[in-house]
């Protein structure tokens, strides 16, 4: 037997003899199954993503020269509030929910979320809010950026501000009753032998993205209600003018708006962490490090809000406590990169597409983290606050982090969710031209700022024309590399090669059952007697004495419990055709 | 989980088959609505903390609270408000407890009960409204006053139409029971949060 085929039977236990299939036209219906639901937040999302990407090419375009000769200040600063609004709450967050609805059940071996129905509506509310938003095209819209700081905000377009508060509110309702689902499905739908160190990481990575979620996102909803009640009803919460305080919205916003970013970027933590051990066919190094540090993060990255407002009048002392508090955050965040690093090392290494982008998610994102801990410091932030430094610094994360995960996650997942796999050279092309175009748009950009260009503002001063130049044809570089990966995944959707049921030799539930999966995921429950990260631990076990088929690389290759020997010590042989009965 | 914990006796089967595997998918979990519930709840008392934690912050950075030229609240017609609700918290308790011992009538008397201290609550907190001297816009304080207290009263008004949607379907004929009542349980719990947060916001607002 081959190893392939071994693979393609080693599951036969979980698997339904006719797995029911949804057809096309249910994803576009109000469905109570948690892997429609996941394919339409993701399918949503990425619509948006593009939406989103053009507003950046326009925003590139009209910086391509100092003048505003492509669009006006105005209209630049309303595309480039839709276009930060719709990168993270129309495309990040609701990847982040899609990959978490597809993907909790599966691994955790339950056959739907605990609540399908209030699942199902909090995804019914993301296309509402996202079309509401771009409707504030349509009478002027906002100019305040995704922070929506007053007095701006309540001053500009009013109209165009008050539909970003209404569509953020509904944005942030769905966020809420998803993460109820993720938070309950996974504490108390996981299948009795699965204890919580013997989840997969991403599950912890959501554990902690919810609780993150569920405290901060109403804090943002309260500062908007009454920035509504500003802009609608004229009281003066947060104008001076009447008594208010702008810095309470700073406040309010940012105690929402850092966890964000986590809540942007862990799921993709989760993501990484389950990818690189299975294209590197080594165990995680470090799971405890690894799930735990995901809880520090969330618990740190909620007292540390007030770095975002070093030159908002912040009491020194203040600063100090945030600088610190900040800086503490490295560390959890450092383990998990060296986490991932001791997993790849000495691994053998598949540089496939989704390797490629999970290898490009930790080089960039350790960029960005890098240049946040260098912002977190007061006297270096005074310096290149609201400058093109910090554009660099959040595209780092965003992009890099959020962006360069989503991508990994959808070329290791597409064969689960669609049953075929992606063309495989067209997806290193596809990485190839990402790399390369995002960091020739954003790495300038840390000179840029340097140097003191402004953020937010359509003209600029013409010293910094050259380096502007190499940013805007580095983001067209950019948009073109999404053609690829478009056309990749339609066809590959409608033609590409069948997957089967575990192609990348994994070892997590959801690879235990039919690709796409049944309609309810497994006809009998699995049942868990491995950890989900056990390649190749052969040589590691004294006890049991494992005939090696490949002595060259025995951790490597094969374990006692690993799908991929050869030949299958007939004790301990996962595939149970190779497995004799124990009596 | 890393290699060196594994325990290789374990690793003896992989999958097998699990006998009892019934969960059906379209119905909710019941076990798990109450929890879904609290931890609903924790979120949109979040939203309360936001709110409260605005107004103190407010009030530390404004010299004078409340601005000058604002009316004293009066406490008397407040307090008896306040009275109302606690005790109405008690009163859908002892719902709860009826339906446990399957009794239904005693399940309905208690919760008409709880669902006319309400009105009575909402009925004072408007009449207080009309009352008053300051409106929305006379200055921070009022502003913050007026969302706060109406922001609730949204809530007393939104966990009264659970208490009537309660009612209504326990006309049916053992809709509820000792065992099944996670609407009575559901109504109850959300009642007793929106005491909770009235009786902070009314220390905050006319205590403090
Ligand atoms: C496709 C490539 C992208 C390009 C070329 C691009 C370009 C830009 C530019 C030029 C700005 C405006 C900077 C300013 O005037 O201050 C901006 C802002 C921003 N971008 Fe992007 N971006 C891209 C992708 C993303 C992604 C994937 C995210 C993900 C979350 C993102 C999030 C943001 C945010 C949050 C802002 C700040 C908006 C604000 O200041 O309110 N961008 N981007
Ligand atoms: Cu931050």
């Amino acid at each position: 037997m081959t190893q392939a085929e071994l693979q393609a039977t080693a599951n036969t236990p979980t698997h339904s003899p006719e797995p029911g299939q949804r057809k096309w036209w249910e994803y576009f219906t109000f469905n109570t199954d948690h892997k429609v639901i996941g394919i339409q937040y993701l399918v949503t999302g990425f619509f948006f993503y593009l939406i989103g990407g053009v507003l950046a090419s326009a925003m590139r375009t009209e910086l391509a020269t100092p003048a505003p000769d492509f669009v006006t200040p105005e209209l630049y600063n309303g595309i480039m509030t839709l276009h930060g609004t719709i990168m993270i709450f129309m495309w990040i967050i609701p990847a982040g929910a899609g990959f978490a609805n597809f993907l909790i059940p599966l691994m955790i071996g339950a056959r739907d979320m605990a609540f399908p129905r209030l699942n199902a509506v909090a995804f019914w509310i993301v296309p509402p809010a996202g079309i509401l938003l771009l409707t504030s095209f349509f009478v002027k819209p906002p100019e305040a950026g995704w922070t929506s700081y007053p007095p701006l905000s309540e001053t500009a377009s009013k109209a165009g501000e008050f539909i970003w508060i209404l569509s953020v509110l509904l944005f942030g309702t769905a966020s809420i009753l998803g993460a109820i689902n993720f938070l309950i499905t996974i504490l108390k739908m996981r299948i009795p032998s699965m204890g919580f160190n013997q989840m997969p990481l991403f599950c912890w990575a959501m554990l902690a993205t919810s609780g993150l979620i569920l405290i901060g996102t109403p804090v943002l909803a309260g500062a908007l209600i009454l920035l509504a009640f500003d802009i609608v009803a004229g009281t003066a919460f947060f104008n001076p003018t009447g008594g208010g305080d702008p810095i309470v919205y700073q406040h309010m916003f940012w105690f929402y708006s850092h966890p964000a970013v986590y809540i942007m970027v862990l799921p993709f933590f989760g993501v990484a962490s389950e990818v690189i051990p299975v294209h590197s066919r080594k165990p995680i190094f470090g799971y405890r490090a690894i799930a735990y540090s995901s809880l520090a993060i969330s618990f740190l990255g909620l007292i540390v809000w007030a770095h975002h407002m070093f030159t908002s009048g912040t009491p020194a002392w203040l600063r100090m406590f945030f600088m610190i508090a900040t800086m503490v955050i490295a560390v959890p965040t450092g383990i998990k990169v060296f986490s991932w690093l001791a997993t790849m090392w000495g691994g053998k290494i598949r540089l496939n597409s989704t390797m490629l982008f999970a290898m490009g998610f930790i080089s960039t994102f350790v960029v960005g983290g890098l240049t946040g801990v260098m912002v977190a410091s007061v006297p270096f932030d005074l310096h290149v606050h609201d400058t093109y430094f910090v554009v660099a610094h959040l595209h780092y994360v965003l992009f890099g982090g959020s962006v360069f995960g989503i991508y990994a996650a959808i070329y290791h997942w597409f064969p689960k969710m669609t049953g075929r796999m992606l063309n495989e050279p067209w997806g290193i092309v596809h990485f190839v031209l990402t790399y390369v175009g995002f960091n020739l748009t954003f790495l300038p950009m840390h000179e840029l700022g340097l140097l003191g260009m402004p953020r937010r503002v359509a003209m600029y001063d013409p010293q910094f024309a050259h380096i502007n130049l190499i940013c805007t044809i580095g983001s067209y570089l950019l948009a073109v590399s999404t053609i690829p990966f478009l056309v990749n995944a339609i066809w590959s959707w409608v033609a590409g090669p069948k997957a089967g049921d575990n192609p990348w030799q994994a070892l997590t539930l959801e690879w235990m059952t039919t690709s796409p999966p049944a309609i309810e995921n497994f006809e009998i429950l699995p049942v868990l007697d491995i950890g989900p990260y056990d390649y190749g631990m052969g040589d590691r076990s004294t006890e049991v004495d494992v005939p090696f088929s490949e002595a060259k690389e025995p951790v490597l290759s094969a374990g006692p419990s690993s799908v991929l020997r050869a030949d299958p010590d007939p004790s301990v042989a996962v595939n149970p055709s190779d497995r004799q009965p124990e009596e | 989980m890393q290699g060196s914990t594994i325990d290789p006796s374990k690793t003896v089967v992989n999958y097998h088959h699990a006998a009892a595997a019934t969960d059906s998918h379209h119905e909710e979990h019941h076990d798990f609505r109450i929890l879904g519930l609290i931890v609903f709840l924790i979120a949109e008392g979040m939203i309360f903390m936001g709110l409260f934690i605005a107004y103190l912050t407010f009030r530390a950075v404004t010299p004078n609270w409340p601005p000058e030229g604002t009316p004293r609240l009066e406490l008397l017609l407040p307090g008896i408000n306040t009275t109302i609700l606690i005790a109405s918290s008690f009163v859908i308790h002892k719902a709860d407890a009826a339906v446990k011992q399957n009794n239904i009538s005693g399940l309905r008397t208690w919760f008409i009960a709880t669902a006319l201290m309400g009105a009575v609550f909402l009925g004072g907190q408007l009449y207080e409204y009309w009352h008053l001297e300051f409106g929305l816009k006379t200055n921070i304080f009022a502003s913050t006053f007026y969302v706060l207290t109406g922001f609730h009263g949204l809530h007393v008004t939104f966990g009264l139409l659970l208490i009537l949607a309660v009612l209504w379907r326990s006309l049916k004929p053992n809709h509820y029971n000792s065992e099944k009542h996670f609407g009575v349980e559901a109504a109850e719990i959300y009642w007793h949060f929106v005491d909770v947060v009235w009786i902070i916001l009314f220390f905050l607002l006319y205590i403090l």
